[in-house]
């Protein structure tokens, strides 16, 4: 079926089966391969966008359910071609990331957490990050990261 | 981990949804949140022919209290609404302190309370919490209505007492009784993991500073969640103190009957549910006026 | 300003941080096909017949291939890893299959290739395959496997040892008659898994016109599959080229090869003339990733009355799956990783490793030297509390001396040189973390006070040393290109340890740039030939040497070449700042301008003159560089439902000379994370059937953000003789000793050894932990 989806503020008119998966129509249909996919079941959160700015799992939505919604990816977080935003910089600055794989969908949680908790402190940040996984980092350093832009 | 091809309806009334179901009957499954329904279908352990998508019927998506203080929950009410809600916290502590041990936040965007009760996982936390808090569900079939009670609800593993035509409509919670006090507690392997054990428990405090009423259930602790009548009953007429509680906690592990998982032998969760009742029991009384 | 050693922040990040950095998913080609497998349902089972014509006849499908589909092609896959050359050792060989031919041996094991226009569609058809199977009886349990009558995993065997290796010097029994004390102990690890946040997964296109096969793999070691898939494929290897793009970890089990869909896709591409896509997915992963850790072992060690160790010996069973691929990598690190930092004047070591019907054991961060190190760790816990002597002591007593270096271990390792320590200061190492800990506070005050307050508080304390940098070798090239920037290119590739930045580091320090104008190329083999893989941390060591020598070559034509420019001497030159100039003068040339005159376009050159300012150049180390350290932590448990909490971690780390502190750390925290994973929350469950049980990130738990604990870490530095840098390797350290540091601070914190009971198990959970102290 013919599906219009709005993704970091751009309309893309696609044909899709209604199976397929909203983090496959966002990496294969239109391209934005930074949101990853590590589990397709919820758990690994490598495939976190925003829908209608809250944080969800692309890999338990079908494309053709977001018709209507505002999603928003990794993508759209830099400020322009070639520049970081605050909280990218803050995670090359603290070397938050190693293979980069969890990071996308790590930024777009914590890019959600932090409109609502500017200022958290570390128990706080490790609970926004509990549902991410990471498994290269130990995740001392994406907290730090964040502590650093909560600092700011 | 794709899953298999089905039809897709996203009806805008509540008539439609129904209609659809009665049509297909046990071939079509109601898409509330996706957060159970879409694994299991990428693991394609569900393969449903159909899929009624509810998210645009815009009626099940309601959340309010009513006069006489009953809160009525749409099914398609998001986890989301209700934690960040208040008056739900202000008036119904147990739910908002249970809701946050259920998943992350991204899971809690789009799940759903009704999604998650008609999926009747036995180590999912609300369906604890709805016999706690004596919830009564909503169920709808074109052309009829009905209710019954939480308790009567859950059947088993992943099976409720929805007729292949039923939806869940709305999950209506009366209000505690003045004076009571709730708690609920967990032990899970990592945060947002379902529980190993969960205990919900409401008490409250009589005149003469008595317990005069109790009512206990548990989550993990057997193929429904489960009620501990004869645990609560022994708290009756009793001083809320230690002594009490771990007499009814000595009753309540004799009651259930928990089925282990990969993460905990069923003794060790019968184990934790001694440990865990007397400490709820304790932060309740706590709180009862 | 130098830039080797410093916290540097890593070239590779920007992209990585946009979403725009390639992993192997991402590759997307007109008229890709998309790959599935159905795989064995079974642990053990005979294929009596295979019927595919449904899923042939599946619109959308365009091929489904079958074992009897591959003709000569199917041959089992390569042995990666000889056994090592120890006297009286037996080794069989038996490697993994493409497609099930005959019987699959573990549940997972591929059967049959579906090729369909999608993944949905391909695992469409991939259901519609019918398939008869005759069940066989399992084996997974060691001991059982082993029985007289146990099933067999390979039915050409008498048995189901895959090898047994003895290695002994000294007289351990003599040292056990000598001795004061004799503690003899089983202890057992379970299965883990790796879990990279990205799965394997490969692309595959032939190019008709230009005759050349482009292979994207989600692999650690690039240049060894295109050698292999150029001799199986018929190819020449310049036909071939395979990239190792950005890799979402890796951790080991990427190092593993050939994988059955490693050998397919590449074959399926030429056959089909279209680009081939499979990417695992996580139920597959659980199942088709090599993983790691079962073992057994009986283990004994004799001390003196002043708990010097006497001698050692350990007879220890090795889970390697269904098949050896991979040889005896991970048990000789374990055997020879037992003996730590410790003089052990008798070690007597013999194994038995075992085929059983679970999927492959191939090296996994530690790679066996966890249970080494577990093994010999709890066996002085035990010795010095049978001994009444301090835990920190009973190490110290025993370390090997500072002036015993280079300390010949007498046996043979993973790498089938003589283990041999090349540097090393453990005391200090200890002295630190002791006191970073407040080891001495905390067992005379913090922990009597919390105990008093009824609460469980616990300290541990772990030693290791880690084998890291192993040949054979790497190579890099250097070169300063026209624009002044300079590229580096290896053949290794790259799992996320920030190798573009620590080897432009290197680079840097020799030639006077920027490190963000150094560009590092790994993992493509169209920009270097040569190379082995990352694996046994040995990145930084051996390619980040070759990139030093390299650049020292570069330095010195740079050099040269400018001299003859200026018509100076090359003393009087200051290569800085991307320019060389004449010191103290304004005469200056940009590297950029420095390369073009070093590739003349007209005119005539010295004989001999080779262009460009470019070197290439091999390092090859004699043999492993050691690193050693101590974890310690204090835990408080919850006596009622066992769940710890960490309250304070400190690492003390010698991994000779630093590069980046920043990436050391992060290599740091990522091991200690995947430790404690190891330790507390991982375990592989299995039923009798061999039917895996949390073959999901549901039910098989890696740790987040609140199971992991804020870690300090301190430095000594002993620099490795046996390289350029006096680097060691570093990507192991954090994961091997936490097993150790769980069960000795768990003991601690509950009293445990009060009332008799021992840890001698991992992974453990809060659930086997009640098991082991109240449930009898
Ligand atoms: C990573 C992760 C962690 C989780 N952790 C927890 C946890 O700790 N505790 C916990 O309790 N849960 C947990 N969950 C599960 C979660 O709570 C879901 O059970 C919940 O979101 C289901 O609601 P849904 O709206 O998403 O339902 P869906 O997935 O849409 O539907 C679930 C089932 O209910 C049926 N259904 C939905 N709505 C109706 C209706 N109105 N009438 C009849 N049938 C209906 C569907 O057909 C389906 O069978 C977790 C999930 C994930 C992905
Ligand atoms: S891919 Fe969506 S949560 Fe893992
Ligand atoms: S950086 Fe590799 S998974 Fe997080």
């Amino acid at each position: 079926m013919k599906i219009t989806l709005r993704v970091n503020g751009t309309d893309h008119v696609r044909e899709v089966e209604p199976r397929l998966l909203l983090s496959d129509f966002l990496r294969h249909e239109i391209g934005l391969t930074g949101t990853h996919v590590g589990c397709e079941h919820g758990v690994c959160g490598a495939c976190t966008i925003l829908w209608d700015g809250e944080p969800a799992r692309a890999c338990l939505a079908f494309a053709v359910q977001a018709e209507g919604h505002e999603i928003r990816t990794v993508e759209s977080l830099s400020p322009g071609p070639g520049r970081l935003d605050a909280l990218q910089q803050a995670f090359q600055d603290s070397h938050a990331l190693q293979c980069g794989y969890c990071t996308p969908g790590i930024l777009m949680t914590l890019t959600a957490f932090l409109a609502e908790n500017p200022h958290p402190d570390e128990a706080a940040v490790r609970e926004a990050l509990s549902g991410n996984l990471c498994r290269c980092t130990g995740y001392q350093h994406i907290v730090d990261a964040v502590l650093r832009v909560a600092a700011a | 981990m794709k899953p298999a091809a089905f039809d897709w309806h996203a009806p805008t009334l509540l008539a439609e949804a129904l209609a659809l179901k009665a049509g297909h009957g046990e071939a079509a499954r109601f898409l509330a949140g996706g957060q159970s329904l879409v694994p299991a279908m990428n693991f394609r352990v569900a393969q449903p022919a159909v899929l009624i998508d509810l998210n645009r019927v815009a009626v099940l998506d309601h959340l309010g209290f009513e006069e006489d203080g009953t809160l009525a929950i749409g099914a398609l009410c998001r986890y989301r609404r209700l934690e960040r809600d208040a008056e739900v916290a202000r008036r119904l502590p147990l739910l908002a302190e249970a809701l946050a041990e259920v998943a992350h936040p991204q899971i809690r965007t789009r799940g759903t309370l009704g999604g998650n009760l008609c999926h009747a996982d036995p180590a999912s936390e609300m369906p604890a919490v709805m016999l706690a808090l004596e919830a009564r569900l909503v169920l709808r079939r074109a052309g009829g209505i009905r209710q019954v009670a939480a308790a009567e609800f859950f059947l088993g593993p992943l099976a409720t007492a929805l007729a292949e035509d039923e939806m869940l409509a709305e999950i209506r919670i009366p209000p505690l009784p003045p004076g009571s006090g709730t708690a609920f507690l967990e032990v899970a392997r990592r945060r947002g993991d379902y529980a190993m054990m969960g205990v919900a428990v409401v008490l409250r405090r009589g005149p003469d500073g008595r317990c005069d009423l109790a009512r206990i259930a548990l989550c993990s602790a057997g193929p429904t969640p489960m009620a501990a009548p004869r645990a609560a009953a022994a708290l009756l007429g009793q001083a809320l103190e230690p002594a009490a509680f771990a007499a009814a906690a000595a009753l309540a592990v004799q009651e259930i009957a928990p089925m282990g998982s990969v993460q905990a032998s069923p003794a060790y969760q019968r184990h934790l549910a001694g440990v865990l009742l007397p400490r709820a029991l304790a932060r309740a009384a706590e709180r009862a006026a | 300003m130098t830039s080797f050693g410093r916290p540097l922040t890593r070239n590779e990040d920007p992209r990585l941080l946009r979403g725009e950095a390639l992993f192997v998913d991402d590759v997307e080609l007109p008229g890709l096909l998309h790959a599935a497998f159905l795989r064995s349902p079974h642990a053990h089972a005979r294929l009596l017949a295979i019927d595919t014509a449904a899923a042939r006849a599946r619109p959308g499908v365009v091929a489904v291939v079958t074992a009897a589909d591959l003709g000569e092609y199917w041959q089992p896959g390569p042995l990666l890893v000889p056994p090592p050359p120890v006297p009286g050792m037996e080794f069989h060989q038996r490697c993994q299959v493409p497609l099930v031919r005959d019987k699959a041996r573990h549940v997972g094991e591929p059967v049959a290739m579906v090729l369909a226009e999608s993944r949905y569609l391909a695992e469409d058809a991939v259901a519609d395959i019918l398939v008869d199977w005759e069940s066989l009886p399992a084996v997974g349990d060691l001991e059982a496997a082993l029985a007289a009558d146990a099933p067999l995993v390979h039915d050409d065997l008498t048995s189901n040892v895959a090898a047994r290796v003895h290695q002994a010097r000294g007289d351990y029994a003599a040292a056990a008659r000598a001795a004061h004390l004799v503690l003899k102990r089983r202890f057992t690890y379970d299965r883990g898994a790796s879990i990279p946040m990205e799965t394997r997964g490969i692309v595959a296109d032939w190019d008709r016109r230009a005759d050349r096969l482009t292979v994207w793999d989600t692999t650690q070691a690039p240049v060894v599959i295109r050698n292999g898939l150029a001799a199986m494929l018929g190819l020449s290897e310049r036909q071939v080229r395979v990239v190792a793009p950005n890799i979402g970890g890796g951790f080991g089990p990427k190092m593993m090869m050939f994988y059955p869909e490693e050998v397919l896709v590449p074959w399926a591409a030429l056959r089909l003339g279209r680009p081939v896509k499979w990417i695992e997915d996580r139920l597959e992963h659980f199942f088709a990733t090599t993983h790691e850790r079962s073992q057994i072992h009986d283990a004994e060690i004799a001390l003196d009355a002043q708990g010097k160790i006497l001698g050692v010996r350990d007879v220890f069973l090795h889970d390697t799956g269904a098949y050896d691929p991979y040889g005896l990598t991970v048990p000789l690190n374990s055997q020879c990783t037992l003996l730590g930092c410790y003089v052990v004047p008798a070690y007597d070591s013999a194994f038995t490793a075992v085929f059983t019907n679970r999927t492959l054991v191939t090296p996994y961060r530690g790679a066996g030297r966890q249970h080494g190190v577990f093994v010999m760790e709890r066996l002085l816990d035990l010795a010095a509390r049978a001994l009444g002597i301090d835990r920190a002591e009973i190490r110290r007593r025993n370390f090997i001396p500072a002036d015993a270096f280079p300390f010949d271990q007498g046996v043979i390792y993973q790498d089938f040189s003589r283990l041999s320590y090349d540097s090393g200061d453990y005391e200090p190492i200890l002295d630190k973390a002791l006191a970073a800990i407040g080891y001495d506070d905390f067992l005379a005050r913090v922990q009597p006070t919390a105990r008093a307050e009824g609460r469980a508080l616990g300290i541990g304390l772990v030693c290791y040393v880690e084998g890291t940098g192993i040949g054979p070798y790497e190579g890099a090239r250097v070169q300063v290109q026209g624009s002044g920037k300079v590229s580096l290119a290896t053949g290794i590739g790259s799992q996320g340890q920030g190798h573009a930045t620590a080897f432009a580091q290197v680079v840097a320090e020799q030639i006077g740039v920027d490190i963000r104008d150094v560009e590092v190329v790994t993992g493509d083999t169209d920009q270097f030939q040569w190379g082995v893989g990352t694996f046994a941390s040995r990145g930084a060591v051996v390619a980040g040497s070759a990139a030093h020598e390299a650049a020292k070559v570069v330095r010195a034509k740079i050099l040269r070449t400018a001299a003859a420019h200026f018509e100076c001497a090359e003393a009087d030159l200051v290569l800085a700042d991307g320019a060389v100039t004449v010191a103290g003068t304004d005469r200056r040339i940009a590297l950029g301008a420095l390369a073009g005159l070093a590739n003349p376009m007209r005119g005539a050159v010295t004989p001999g003159t080779e262009p460009g300012l470019e070197a290439t150049r091999y390092f090859g180390p004699a043999s492993g560089a050691t690193a050693s350290g101590v974890h310690a932590m204090i835990l408080e448990i919850d006596r009622a439902t066992l769940r710890p909490t960490i309250l304070d971690y400190v690492v003390v780390h010698d991994c000779g000379t630093v590069i980046n502190p920043l990436i050391l750390a992060g290599q740091i925290h990522g091991g200690v994370a995947q430790g404690i994973g190891n330790a507390f929350f991982e375990k592989l469950a299995w039923d009798s059937e061999g039917q895996l049980l949390n073959a999901s990130l549901a039910d098989y738990l890696i740790p987040t953000a609140l199971d992991v604990p804020r870690m300090r870490l301190e430095h000594t530095v002993t620099p490795s003789p046996l390289n350029p840098l006096g680097v060691k390797g570093a990507g192991e350290a954090g994961a091997i000793p936490v097993g150790a540091l769980f069960a000795q601070a768990i003991e601690d914190a509950l009293g445990l050894p009060a009332r008799d009971i021992e840890i001698r198990e991992m992974p453990l959970s809060p659930s086997r932990l009640w098991e082991i102290t109240e449930g009898g």
